[in-house]
């Protein structure tokens, strides 16, 4: 019945652009290889509307002629104007069709969609980042911002895990942050070879290198589902209230705008209500069986 | 005398000795010495029937296995943690090798000698055994949270 009552909810058309569903034609204006799998594109639209702005932490759906359309998370900076960066890991056929365009072939662009980091309300505070693997594509443009911006934010911290050396997304950048002040830059693996120096261990195992001061602090988490619950577990054992935490839920997206359904979380629609979620809104879904 | 005053003062600071009462931090630091390691050097090997237990006070530790002709780290501890867990139990052979990735001070303990004392004062046994049951299980839970190869097309699924 609740599903229901949401669908129809979403389905109400009154504010939703007529042309939200036709993607925007867009030119693939740079590539560039990230590790073994993982690519990050530019793209500039070529309708001569611009290239549309975009909040940390939304996503496009992009458009392969004849493949199919995928939602991907805009990963670079909100400030940079001109073009959108996608980092995309190639795990099907819709991904290597996206991440095997050269330079100068098109795809197509709707939105960007959904919600977006809490920017506003971490002002004045300190921000922790923890990602997983492929998620910190979309916590890379709250980075930005926040280095854009660093005098209204406190200490900067980003913990970040990978499966192993090869796997780490964006490393000369991360390297680079942490040379910066009031920046704190810490990267695990789950293995290494002998060539690794750094961490290996869990994400959760770099909580013990922080200083974390739980009254001022927002928490921005992305990466697998399993990791999210487990850092969540660390930062409520280390005094977190709910609210302070924002997470990036990720689920089967098609439409984008919550017509479609595909992506329901409970009583939200991960594409129209998220990606980015305060704790509170889920909690009691993040491990409910089959959802 | 002096170096006996460091070592319990080390001891107190470490998050290890949490929860331990004046005597048996008295008595920990009578069992134990300092130590220090090189950059790359060996600490144990695998198979290894060395018995002793380290408590890291500076520096990072690689543990590593060896399997199909190359070496993987799997895990690294730092100042804080602890080092070499089952030489507290009786026959348990090193299970990983241990390598330090830079200039490593511990405090080092034989890890027979400690169960010994177990053995004769309860109290203080209680103690350690607890703080080393909740170190067990702090790493159980991170291997079992590594095995899940999260960070794959497949474990982010899981």
């Amino acid at each position: 019945m609740m599903e229901s009552a949401n669908i129809a909810e979403a389905a109400t058309f009154g504010e939703i652009p007529p042309d939200i569903m036709v993607p925007r034609p867009a030119r693939v204006s740079q590539t560039g290889k990230e590790t073994h799998d993982t690519f990050t594109l530019s793209v500039e639209t070529g309708d001569g509307n611009g290239v549309p702005q975009f909040a940390p932490g939304q996503f496009s759906m992009l458009y392969v002629p004849g493949v199919g359309e995928l939602p991907i998370s805009i990963s670079g900076d909100p400030e940079e104007h001109g073009r959108l960066v996608y980092t995309v890991r190639s795990v099907g056929k819709a991904t290597h069709a996206l991440v095997t365009r050269d330079t100068g072939e098109s795809i197509g662009v709707r939105g960007p969609f959904g919600t977006s980091w809490p920017m506003m309300e971490a002002r004045g505070k300190d921000v922790l980042i923890v990602a997983g693997g492929i998620g910190l594509a979309p916590l890379r443009p709250a980075i930005y911002h926040i280095l854009r911006h660093r005098g209204d934010y406190r200490r900067l911290t980003v913990l970040y895990g990978a499966r192993s050396p090869r796997d780490q997304l964006y490393r000369k950048q991360l390297a680079a942050w942490a040379y910066l002040p009031d920046t704190q830059i810490l990267t695990t693996v789950d293995y290494g070879g002998l060539s690794w120096r750094g961490y290996v261990g869990v994400v959760t195992t770099l909580f013990r290198y922080v200083r974390l001061l739980p009254d001022r602090t927002v928490a921005m988490i992305c990466g697998p589902e399993i990791m999210m619950r487990y850092v969540v577990h660390e930062l409520s054992s280390r005094g977190m209230a709910a609210p302070d935490i924002y997470l990036s839920m990720e689920r089967n997206m098609k439409c984008g705008v919550g017509f479609c359904g595909h992506c329901q979380l409970g009583p939200y629609f991960a594409c129209k209500d998220g990606p980015v979620f305060p704790l509170g809104k889920m909690q009691g879904w993040m491990d409910k069986h089959e959802l | 005398m002096e170096n006996a005053n460091n070592l319990l003062e080390l001891l107190q600071k470490h998050p290890f000795t949490q929860g331990f009462q004046p005597k048996h931090l008295d008595k920990l630091s009578e069992l134990g010495h300092e130590l220090k390691f090189e950059r790359d050097r060996i600490i144990f090997r695998e198979r290894d029937e060395s018995s002793f237990f380290y408590l890291i006070v500076a520096g990072k530790v690689a543990l590593e296995v060896t399997a199909l002709g190359r070496t993987l780290r799997v895990q690294t501890l730092s100042d804080g943690e602890e080092l070499g867990w089952s030489s507290v139990l009786p026959s348990e052979g090193k299970h990983f090798q241990a390598r330090a990735l830079g200039t490593v001070k511990a405090i080092v303990f034989d890890g027979a000698r400690l169960r010994e004392v177990c053995e004769e004062d309860c109290s203080f046994g209680y103690a350690l055994m607890k703080n080393l049951l909740h170190l067990v299980a702090e790493r159980l839970q991170a291997t079992r949270i590594q095995l899940l190869d999260m960070y794959s097309p497949a474990g982010a699924k899981a």
